[in-house]
Order: C-alpha cells, then sequence, then structure tokens
C-alpha cells in the first residue's frame, strides 16, 4: 500500500514540527509604531506579539499627538531577520496602525532610556555611588540619610552599566521606561 | 451626550442606534441577517421587526448564525452578517470568527453588550467581547456613543471587505441602541487610512513575465485569493493559463478558479491532493504562486517542498510573502489587478514561452497523471458502497446543474469531496479551510440557499461533523430551504481514524460512536425528509430521490467503515512522499521514470 515506511505508532510525523531546524541567527531591533489612539490599541499590538510568540524586549507608549489622537508605541524586539519582517508585516496589517518604521535599518536613530534607581548605603557606599552618578551625569532627585535616588537618562546600555555599578553599593530598587526612539535627520 | 427618549428620535435627522443598525445594513444592500435575539440587542430586533427590506434569519445556535453568514458571503462574494446577543450570544460567534479569520471571508457580526454604565460590573449575560475577539477578528469596535455608532457600522463593511477580506465585530451596548443621533449615511464615512494597496508593482511583475517567458516546468499554484478577487480575477487567470499553457493546480480553497474540467488542470495539491499535482510542484523550476499562502497541509516539510523552482508570490497582504516560503519574485497587490498587468506586458512582449520544453513537462506530468492516484474499485455486487464511489455518483448526477453549490464538513469526506467533485467556476464551493471546523458545512449550506433560492445547494457531510450543528435543521424547514445533507456515514471520525491507524499504532481512542441516531426518522422529526441508502445498486436512485424532493434532506449514505483517504502525504514529509491508495496503477510510484526531476 505504501511506498513510505512510517514505523507504525510512531509519533514523529506531528503536524506542527515544520519549522526550519537551521534558524537564522537573532537580531535585535527596534520598532516605531504610529498608531490611533483609541482603546483597546495596545492590546491589539501586544496580542500579536504573544499570539504569534515574538518578543518584547522594552515596550513604550504615550500619546504624541493630541489633536490627530495618534500615540507612538516603541517596542524593541529580538528575532531572526525573517520573523522581523513578519513581525512588521503583520503590524502594518493591523487597522488603526498607520506606520511601522524599523529603526535599526532606516539610517541612524537616537535611543533613550530614563531610569530611577534607589541606591541605600552608608559611609564609603554612598558617597562612591554619588561618585559614580556623577561621572554618569545622574541626578539624586530624593534623598534620605540612608539612601538616594537617582535619575538617569541615556541608552539602555548606560543604564545597564549604571546599573551593575551600584548594585554592589546597595541599589535597592529600579525602575525603567523601556526606549523611545527618533530616526536622525540628514546631515545636509 | 445623546439625547435619550421617544421625543428626540423624532428630532429631525436623528435616529435610535438601533435603527441606526437597521439603516446602516440596508444603505449597505445587505438583504439577510442570520441571528438569534436575546436580552442586549432587543432594541436591534424590534426595529427588524418593523421593516421588511432585511429578511432575518432565526438560526438555532449563534455558530450556526456565523457560519451561514460565511457560506452566504462565499456563495455571493458580498458580505455576510449575523447579529448575537451579548455574553454566550457572542462567545458561541468565536468558532465561526476565527474559521472567517483563517479563510478570508467578509462577515460582520453584530453583538449586543450590556449597558454602557454596567460594562466591568459582571453584569448578567456580560462578556468581553471585543477582548475575547480581539485575535480572531480582523478588526473590532465597542461603540459607546450612538453619535459615531453609523460611522463605524460603514467602516465595518469597508473594513470587512477592503484589502484581504475577514470578519469584524461590532459590539453595541444595549443604552447605545436606545439612545439618539444623527445618522452618517456611507457616503460620509470616514473609512479612514485603510486602503490596502491593490496595484502591483511594476518592476516585479516585469520579472514575473520574464520568469514565464523563460521556464521550462512552470507551475500555477492558486489559492482562495483568486476567488475572493473576484469574478474578473478568475476570468483572467483562465485567459493567463489558456495563453501560456502551463499546468494549474490549486488549493482546497480554490477550487473553481480554473475550471475543473479545463485543458491545463492537473487536480488539487496538498496532503490529500493529487499525486500529478504535488510531484508538479516538487519538480517544477518556476512555481507561480496566486492568492495562496502556503499552509502547512500544501508544503509538507518546508526544507524540503519545492527545492528546484523559483517562487513568484501574489498577495494582497504583506504579512503572506516569505512568512513560509521565500519568495524570489514578491508582488504585493490584489489578484485581479496584478493579472491585468502581468497578461498586458507578457501579451506586449510577444506571448512567448518556452513551449518546447513546457511540452515536455506535459508529457512528463502525463506519466505522472497515468498512475491514476484516484482510482478505487467498488466491486459490482458489493454490499457495501465505498464513499469515493457515493461521491463519483453524487457528481454524476448532478454534474450538469451549473447552480450547483457544494458545503462540506471537516474530515475525510471533505477531502474525497474536493478529490471526485468538480468545479466549473468559482464560488461554488464552501469548505473551512484553514480552520478546519467540523460543523461549518451545514449551516453554511443554509446560508448559501438563502442567497440562491433556487439553486441545487448539497452539503457533504461525514455523521460526526454533521452532529455538531445538526439543530440547523429547525431554520432549514422553518424556512423551507431545500438542503441537501449528504452524509458519508461511517459511523466513524474517519480521519482521526486514519491518523490512528497510520500514525498511532492503531490504537483507536474515541474515534467512534456507539450511539448514532437513525437520520432518517432525526429527519422526519424535524419535518424534513430522510432516506437511508446501504446497497450500491440502490445508490443511484436514492441520490435522485433527494434531487427530486423539493425540501430538506437528510440522506444517510452508509458507507464502507476503515477507508481510507489516499493520496496522503504525512506531515511533515515532502512531497515526493506520498502514501498512495491500492488501486492506484504503480506500488513503487516515486522510484517511477518521473524521479529524475523529482
Amino acid at each position: 500500500m505504501s511506498p513510505l515506511k512510517i514505523k507504525k505508532g510512531s509519533s514523529k510525523h506531528s503536524a506542527y514540527d515544520l519549522r526550519d531546524p537551521h534558524a537564522e541567527a537573532l537580531e535585535t531591533h527596534t520598532l516605531a509604531v504610529v498608531v490611533d489612539n483609541e482603546a483597546g490599541v495596545l492590546a491589539r499590538v501586544i496580542g500579536l506579539f504573544s499570539g504569534r510568540g515574538y518578543n518584547i524586549d522594552s515596550l513604550t507608549v504615550a500619546e504624541v499627538d493630541h489633536t490627530g489622537h495618534t500615540s507612538r508605541i516603541t517596542i524593541v524586539t529580538t528575532g531572526t531577520p525573517s520573523v522581523i519582517e513578519q513581525i512588521k508585516a503583520q503590524l502594518g496589517g493591523i487597522v488603526p496602525v498607520h506606520e511601522v518604521h524599523d529603526l535599526t535599518v532606516e539610517g541612524a536613530s537616537v535611543e533613550r532610556e530614563l531610569g530611577l534607581f534607589k541606591v541605600a548605603g552608608k559611609g564609603d557606599a554612598r558617597v562612591e555611588a554619588l561618585r559614580i552618578a556623577d561621572i554618569f551625569r545622574a541626578r539624586a532627585v530624593d534623598t534620605s540619610l540612608d539612601s538616594f535616588i537617582f535619575e538617569i537618562t541615556g541608552t539602555p546600555e548606560k543604564l545597564d552599566a549604571f546599573a551593575d555599578l551600584m548594585r554592589p553599593l546597595g541599589l535597592e530598587e529600579v525602575a525603567r521606561t523601556g526606549v523611545a526612539a527618533l530616526a536622525r535627520s540628514a546631515l545636509s | 451626550m445623546a439625547t435619550t427618549g421617544k421625543a428626540a428620535s423624532q428630532m429631525k435627522g436623528q435616529m435610535t442606534g438601533a435603527q441606526m443598525v437597521v439603516q446602516a445594513l440596508k444603505d449597505q444592500g445587505v438583504e439577510v441577517v442570520f441571528g438569534y435575539p436575546g436580552g442586549a440587542v432587543l432594541p436591534i430586533y424590534d426595529e427588524v421587526f418593523q421593516q421588511n427590506a432585511i429578511r432575518h434569519v432565526l438560526v438555532r445556535h449563534e455558530q450556526g448564525a456565523v457560519h451561514a453568514a460565511e457560506g452566504y458571503a462565499r456563495s455571493t462574494g458580498k458580505v455576510g452578517v449575523a447579529l448575537v446577543t451579548s455574553g454566550p450570544g457572542a462567545t458561541n460567534a468565536v468558532t465561526g470568527l476565527t474559521d472567517a479569520l483563517m479563510d478570508s471571508i467578509p462577515i460582520i457580526v453584530l453583538s449586543g453588550q450590556v449597558p454602557t454604565f454596567m460594562i466591568g460590573n459582571d453584569a448578567f449575560q456580560e462578556a468581553d467581547t471585543v477582548g475575547i475577539t480581539r485575535p480572531c477578528t480582523k478588526h473590532n469596535w465597542l461603540v459607546k456613543e450612538t453619535e459615531v455608532l453609523s460611522d463605524v457600522l460603514h467602516q465595518a463593511f469597508h473594513v470587512a471587505k477592503s484589502g484581504r477580506p475577514g470578519p469584524v465585530l461590532v459590539d453595541i451596548p444595549k443604552d447605545v441602541q436606545f439612545a439618539s443621533a444623527a445618522y452618517t449615511p456611507p457616503s460620509k464615512a470616514s473609512t479612514g487610512h485603510y486602503k490596502p494597496r491593490v496595484k502591483g508593482d511594476p518592476a516585479q511583475i516585469e520579472r514575473l513575465v520574464e520568469a514565464i517567458e523563460t521556464a521550462k516546468r512552470p507551475i500555477f499554484y492558486t489559492g482562495g485569493g483568486v476567488i475572493n478577487s473576484g469574478p474578473a480575477a478568475s476570468q483572467l487567470l483562465r485567459e493567463l493559463v489558456a495563453g501560456t499553457g502551463f499546468p494549474i493546480t490549486s488549493t482546497l480553497m480554490g477550487l473553481g478558479a480554473y475550471p475543473a474540467s479545463g485543458d491545463s488542470w492537473i487536480g488539487m495539491l496538498g496532503m490529500h491532493g493529487l499525486y500529478e499535482a504535488n510531484l508538479a510542484m516538487h519538480g517544477c523550476d518556476l512555481m507561480i504562486n496566486i492568492g495562496a499562502r502556503f499552509d502547512d497541509r500544501i508544503t509538507g516539510r518546508v526544507a524540503d517542498f519545492s527545492p528546484k523552482s523559483r517562487k513568484a508570490h501574489i498577495d494582497i497582504d504583506p504579512s503572506s510573502i516569505n512568512k513560509v516560503i521565500h519568495a524570489d519574485i514578491p508582488i504585493i497587490g490584489d489578484v485581479g489587478h496584478v493579472l491585468e498587468d502581468v497578461l498586458a506586458l507578457w501579451k506586449s512582449r510577444g506571448r512567448k514561452t518556452a513551449s518546447e520544453d513546457v511540452a515536455k513537462w506535459w508529457a512528463q506530468i502525463e506519466e505522472w497523471r497515468a498512475v491514476d492516484c484516484l482510482a478505487f474499485t467498488q466491486s459490482p455486487g458489493a454490499k457495501s458502497i465505498k464513499p469515493q464511489h457515493a461521491l463519483a455518483r453524487l457528481e454524476a448526477l448532478t454534474k450538469h446543474r451549473k447552480d450547483r453549490y457544494i458545503c462540506t464538513e471537516v474530515g475525510q469526506h471533505q477531502m474525497w469531496a474536493a478529490q471526485y467533485l468538480g468545479f466549473e467556476e468559482p464560488n461554488l464551493w464552501m469548505t473551512s479551510g484553514g480552520l478546519g471546523t467540523m460543523g461549518y458545512g451545514f449551516p453554511a449550506s443554509i446560508g448559501v440557499q438563502m442567497a440562491h433560492s433556487d439553486a441545487l445547494v448539497i452539503n457533504v457531510a461525514g455523521e460526526a461533523s454533521w452532529l455538531m450543528n445538526m439543530q440547523e435543521m429547525g431554520t432549514a424547514v422553518q424556512y423551507r430551504l431545500p438542503v441537501k445533507q449528504f452524509i458519508l456515514n461511517n459511523e466513524r471520525l474517519g480521519m482521526v481514524r486514519q491518523w490512528q491507524e497510520l500514525l498511532h499504532g492503531e490504537r483507536y481512542s474515541h474515534s467512534w460512536s456507539e450511539a448514532l441516531p437513525d437520520f432518517v426518522k432525526l429527519a422526519e422529526a424535524f419535518g424534513a425528509k430522510g432516506i437511508l441508502c446501504s446497497d450500491p445498486a440502490d445508490l443511484d436512485d436514492a441520490i435522485m430521490e433527494m434531487l427530486d424532493h423539493d425540501g430538506p434532506v437528510i440522506f444517510d449514505c452508509l458507507v464502507e467503515k476503515h477507508e481510507n483517504c489516499f493520496p496522503m502525504i504525512p506531515s511533515g514529509e515532502p512531497h515526493n512522499k506520498m502514501l498512495l491508495g491500492e488501486n492506484a496503477s504503480t506500488k513503487d510510484a516515486i522510484k517511477g521514470s518521473g524521479a529524475v526531476l523529482v
């Protein structure tokens, strides 16, 4: 009956094991998505990522044009090049999405993140924390006798580095906004 | 704020939200609505009661309403409409919405919702309908002000039918239905920025024409996108196929875009597609995908999919391109528009093809065709009916009818119907392809018959699928819809049983029913006609009796219980590793002379 010798009872023929095993290398991209500021729009974007198994490394959203009712969602995501292309095409298919920009490939861009870091310590550690904060151009926005809250703005890497240095000095709590990004203008 | 009350509704140019719903449906050309009333849609039902322009079909379950709307949409090319209440009404619509999303069917579901001031309070029959249906609609809206309701309804029609069609849902709280506001006509509606591009990139179209001119082993691989694009697209496809003389295969969704009797037709492809179609896909050097999406039932193992071909892909949805298979020639646009441009350019450049090579390619395909992969033996004098034989007889006795519409449920019978029935025109074939929804076919046949009252509408079913929405017999009888339920009854979940036999060590876990109804008595209980046929000698007469009866019929065709559906590509295998039935004319087909090419 069959030219194909399938072992009876084998379960190796799963219908869903169809992904290419030679997966490409992962890339991290920053996407800027301009959307109508309407109820549920963020859920549509997030639902797309969770429903299709894409990654969200960071996500920032706020209204950017009150009269035009548009918001800007900045998403940092990681995937293979084909997955990144798929994410952009799927985002473009959401009805209230106006524009999708891949800032990682559309020329140079500026990326910034704001972080608040609470560092508790006494004596030398407290002084060292203040000194390092100064080097990072972080501002102390709150202080008590045994802790600071530093505000720092920069690239995610800069915030990571700051956190790494503060950890042995008594880093207690961190709040980060996620990345906001804009494409740079042409020089001419 | 919206003003309320009857006096306000009589203000000039004002109407209630419920009146807006009916007015918007009329303005959008809707003739039929499939629905089921409930507390949160009573104001709309009150308006439906007071008019005659729109017919309402009372289904027996909201899933039936949505599938009926799908059947209506697929057989007419228009938008299908369903009306359901809040809570369970809306949740029952979810399967139909998902089915329509997977198969790109334009439908609108209008759902009632608890009043705005009660949303979030766990009110009676409250569900987060837009939340639940967000991933299974193309778009959805919760309308909280009557002022925007008519505008949203027109947008909903625009989104459902534009670009890649799909289902949309508009959730309308009861207080919004009662309140009054000014009505926005369709001409003034803000259809917004949603305008998918329909024209293909001329540079890519030129590359496709160049590829057509030089291809030695070309194949057209067409899908539901051709049918969704409208009748003109099917005509253009036929012109292009006739002009080039290239072989054409189609997905389950695309059957009928090119006629089954056409010279270049090599049959359906895919997991249960024809041997010649799948081997031609595997061995081609140019694959022209028109409105299909490289579904896993089509590609089999992606890494081994058609390894030696350049692939052109025409699709209106940018996310379909490069999703599964890399496209060498990607063309984003509407099939009709793109084919028009391709044809014009190909003609203007002198209608060239590598015709000698294509003739050799056809000779190869004819060798594969000689395997006769759909062969089966209905032995004379046998006491049981082969399901393939039942469909072959149904085909022989009905194919002369140009108004024959076929729906199916999901399973073996669906694949056999696709293999043994021929479709000459688009929109004659309604089947759940992407989602594979058992219970789709019966309500879909009701939707088709509502749109085509004099047509012959047959639902080819398996008994297990059919039972999933059998309550719609009430609908068929109430509206005197002469839908023919052609049930291939093997008392098994045939496709599940087949996989268990081939892939799960013949352990038949829960794949049969020990308590099937007497379908003839069931039909009679609903006031319809039932026919039982178990003897091959009686089959033709029984089918004729079904066709001649002016009313709904349940045809209980007892067929062989353990027949398997072949050909079959086990999932995860490439196209050239097919299982063939025992009647195919070679037992070792893969190593035949065609192996050079595959």
